[in-house]
């Protein structure tokens, strides 16, 4: 076995265990090549299948590529998708874009409370039926209490201190001084009433092993991550007022790959195009504990 | 990508990656080693070293190669490190994850979870502070984990003078401490992690050290070998069958933990002792496989559908099986709030399985700082190593660890938490099991009223018993069981339904899962105890019931004696129903049956004046 099997093992292995573990799981679905290798993963974990639903928390400002990226491939692979999005504050314009807001203000409003309401089912969710491959809505879904996620230990800092299995309070928070130990292969899969936890299988995967993978497995990726011939392309996906493409023209994934080896992003990091990470010192912490991936 | 685009050992497929913990008292100066093994080696993202300078000259501190790691607003609070960070970083040799674990006390369950996924350790210890507390605690605790690969950096030279006298003396001490616990490290490198000596480069401050670098000693390190000559271990995680999805294979889940298995392979499920055959071994987007080997996350196909129940192991028949019982010998480590206790009842997770557990005895608890032990106390206090024996409740699959390792370790869970953790040395048979030592107990101290159980029998015309209907799902057993329940109400009887979802609702309701039907069991045993007591005839039903649970309540009903009526197919081996039905549909024929069996066995008491 090498590198890659080993990492695709221990992913698998986790995704068993938080199947065995889980009634009511999800699994969150960014369209970014980490959540797409994750889902990937569960197709081998599960023999071709995907036994719970994913969820994509829309801002409406993600890329159009990203979102018929993702009814594409809902359609074909017949996941069971689930879309969640803050109508309100996408109607009333509280968002950076329009000037309302600060950038972490909006990614707290677009992202984490839509996430929580979401996965809580206090706000509406629209799925997808995979026989029409049309949306219909459902209000007062029930609660998912495990929620897979493809967080990275080397994509920032507070990443790096994640769990396996890391378990969230009843508003999403995060105790990062108390984390449950985990022994060998043991993980929590214990939970009080009330708790919630988030599963990470990519947790010791790097940029550069989820590139290697894409290739190895074939795995279809959003075209955004090439350059189409302007000499730029994304190296990171987000929502576009704060995500910049980087200067490159890598157009295949053995390009990208030779990029972060050796090329110029081999000591650049990842979420460097990323603004709302500047905006204070340590701002996805402060997120990531109220609830942001 | 050109082929002299990378080091030659790091192209392609045959790169290696290792995890290393650094470990070592707080303020030994761990997160400095790591943050300044980054920096020397050019592994830090552009603008990350400039970037914590600058904050450092904001807030007005002296910058630290610490503050790279503490990413946390908590961290650098407090200045100590409270998880296990992991970074990466390469050297010429492999890449690494180097996971920096905590030193403070109050953090030690994040220390053992760095430390219990790591290959390798790297631990610290103050030239000028010496040997402390928690580095022998920690050193300890990697004998405990199973970590045989150990540098030791005395850090902080540059405080000794760099005197040789200094680094001698530390190393002369914590060898003969480590001696006792059987490690033995590999090397013990004097440093400097904030000046860099010995770090990533020699340094001519200590001419007199002619050993490796940090940097070189953990690229001497190897990689454990895969364990595939082991015998064959498959713990199995689950059973899959997407059926709606159109899928008829029923595959068995899991990791191969050590050896290899090939399609046609004889195997046996422990402890249940079921057997059968490989298949075919599945996956998604691979080519089809006749072999899988350790370490691979598979699945497996048989060729006879048996039954194959939760928490087995998958062996070879032709190998050394997997040990099986109820009583182990364990070395533990306590990491609960609360202290683990005798009597209480707490979940084993060991391999795939998961069972209730009792701590039994304890033979002797450690104090991991000094090494003495106590062999009087009544409970294993956090942060204490226990040799001590646990019991379950049905037999388990294992390995001692000395043999396998992968499943010869386990955790126990204490009220949702992950409490302890360990490794097993043996296998005891035990004179007496655990449940029957409890009812002896029991009836010892049970506060018995005035009326005897025959002054019951004759009022009441009958002998107590419980009645427990067993089969599959979906036979009818309820309706069964309430049907008879009723006819003997009918005919005078003191009898009782107890149905299944009653007992869920009311004295289980603080059970939760399905992990804990064994918990469900020992309460329904007590339940019928106390209703045989009172003189009842209890008639219950329970699905799938097997040989260990059927023989747990007979136990706890003692003295009172249990029927045991098969509906349908049923799963017990050693021991046979009193009453077995196959045409469970005719439902008066099956309770004229019950009851002619009831009075056969004089149950039911006739006068005849």
């Amino acid at each position: 076995m090498d590198y890659l099997d080993e990492l695709e093992s221990q992913s698998i292995y986790i995704f068993r265990e938080a199947y065995r573990s889980f009634k009511d799981l999800v699994m969150l679905w960014s369209i970014g090549k980490d959540s797409t290798v994750l889902l990937w993963l569960a197709r081998k974990a599960f023999f071709g299948h995907v036994p719970f639903p994913l969820m994509h928390i829309d801002t409406s400002f993600k890329i159009p590529e990203m979102i018929e990226y993702r009814d594409r491939f809902a359609r074909q692979w017949k996941l069971k998708l689930i879309v969640g999005m803050n109508r309100e504050a996408i109607d009333s314009r509280q968002t950076f874009p329009d000037g309302a807001v600060s950038r972490l203000q909006c990614c707290a409003a677009l992202k984490t409370e839509a996430l929580r309401h979401t996965l809580s089912g206090r706000w509406p969710r629209r799925i997808l039926d995979p026989d029409s491959g049309e949306f219909y809505t459902v209000e007062n879904g029930p609660p998912f209490t495990g929620v897979i996620v493809g967080a990275r230990a080397d994509e920032e800092g507070s990443r790096s201190k994640e769990r396996y299995f890391s378990p969230r309070g009843q508003e999403s928070d995060w105790e990062v001084s108390d984390q449950p130990p985990e022994l060998w292969n043991q993980f929590k899969t214990d939970f009080a009433p009330g708790t919630h936890v988030r599963i990470h299988p990519l947790l010791d995967w790097t940029e550069l092993n989820i590139w290697e993978y894409i290739q190895r497995e074939n795995i279809p990726v959003v075209s955004l991550y090439f350059d189409q011939g302007y000499g730029r392309r994304y190296r990171s996906l987000g929502c576009w007022p704060c995500t910049a493409p980087v200067e490159s023209t890598a157009k295949t994934v053995a390009e990208i790959i030779e990029e972060l080896r050796s090329g110029k992003f081999a000591h650049i990091a990842e979420r460097s195009g990323r603004q709302q990470d500047k905006e204070d010192g340590s701002g996805l912490e402060t997120l990531r504990r109220s609830g942001y991936m | 990508m050109t082929a002299s685009s990378t080091a030659g050992l790091l192209s392609g497929r045959n790169r290696q990656q290792m995890n290393i913990v650094v470990i070592g008292h707080v303020d030994h100066g761990k997160s400095t080693l790591i943050g300044r093994l980054l920096a020397d080696t050019g592994s830090l993202p552009k603008g990350k070293l400039e970037s914590v300078q600058a904050y450092c000259a904001r807030n007005a501190k002296p910058f630290e190669y610490a503050f790279l790691l503490d990413a946390l607003k908590e961290e650098q609070a407090q200045g100590i490190t409270i998880d296990t960070a992991r970074c990466f970083f390469k050297s010429s040799r492999r890449e690494y994850i180097i996971l920096d674990a905590p030193g403070h006390v109050e953090f030690l369950k994040n220390m053992i979870s760095g430390a219990a996924r790591a290959e390798a350790a790297l631990l610290l210890i103050d030239a000028k502070e010496g040997i402390r507390e928690n580095s022998r605690r920690h050193g300890y605790l990697l004998s405990l984990l199973g970590i045989r690969q150990i540098a030791v950096a005395v850090n902080k030279m540059d405080l000794a003078d760099y005197r040789r006298d200094v680094f001698e003396t530390i190393q002369k001490d914590y060898t003969a401490f480590l001696q006792q616990v059987k490690l033995q490290p590999r090397f013990f490198i004097p440093v400097s992690a904030r000046f860099g000596d010995n770090l990533c480069t020699r340094s001519a401050r200590m001419s007199w050290y002619d050993g490796p670098t940090v940097l070189e000693a953990m690229d001497r390190f190897e990689k454990e070998p895969a364990g595939r000559e082991k015998p064959f271990r498959f713990p199995v995680q689950d059973v899959y069958k997407f059926t709606e999805e159109g899928d008829d294979r029923r595959i068995a889940a899991g990791r191969v933990e050590t050896g290899t298995v090939r399609v046609g392979d004889e195997v046996v499920f422990l402890p249940s002792g079921k057997r059968s055959r490989i298949a075919s071994i599945e996956g998604f987007n691979k080519p089809p496989q006749t072999e899988a080997c350790a370490g691979q996350s598979t699945g497996f196909t048989l060729t006879e559908q048996v039954y194959i129940p939760p928490n087995q192991i998958l062996c070879r028949a032709d190998q050394p099986p997997a040990r099986t019982g109820t009583c182990l010998k364990v070395n533990l480590f306590w990491m609960g709030r609360q202290p683990m206790v005798k009597g209480k009842r707490y979940k084993l997770k060991l391999a795939a399985a998961r069972e209730s557990v009792w701590l039994r005895e304890i033979y002797t608890v450690l104090d991991a700082t000094d090494l003495s032990t106590d062999s009087r106390s009544c409970q294993i206090e956090r942060h204490d190593v226990a040799e001590c024996l646990l019991e379950t409740l049905r037999p388990v699959a294992f390995d001692r660890v000395s043999e396998i390792a992968q499943t010869g370790r386990f955790v126990i869970i204490d009220n949702y938490e992950i409490a302890g953790g360990g490794i097993i040395l043996d296998a005891i048979a035990p004179e007496k099991d655990w449940l029957s030592e409890h009812v002896q107990r029991r009836q010892m101290y049970w506060q018995r009223s005035r009326i005897r159980p025959q002054n019951r029998s004759e009022r009441y015309k009958q002998n107590a018993a419980l009645v427990l209907l067993c089969g599959p799902n979906g036979v009818g057993k309820s309706e069964i069981a309430k049907t008879l329940e009723e006819q003997l109400f009918s005919a005078g009887r003191m009898v009782y339904y107890l149905g299944l979802d009653n007992s869920l609702l009311g004295v289980d309701s603080d059970l939760q899962t399905a992990d804990e039907r064994d918990e469900y069991i020992r309460r329904l045993g007590e339940i019928a105890h106390l209703f045989a007591d009172a003189g009842l005839i209890l008639i219950t039903a329970i699905s799938h019931l097997d040989d260990y649970e059927l023989q747990a309540i007979r136990t706890l009903n003692q003295p009172y004696p249990c029927l045991v009526v098969a509906i349908g197919p049923h799963r017990l081996v050693h021991s046979r129903p009193d009453l077995h039905l196959d045409n469970p549909a005719d439902v008066p024929e099956v309770i004229e049956k019950i009851k002619c069996l009831l009075a056969r066995e004089h149950y039911l008491l006739e006068y005849h004046l």
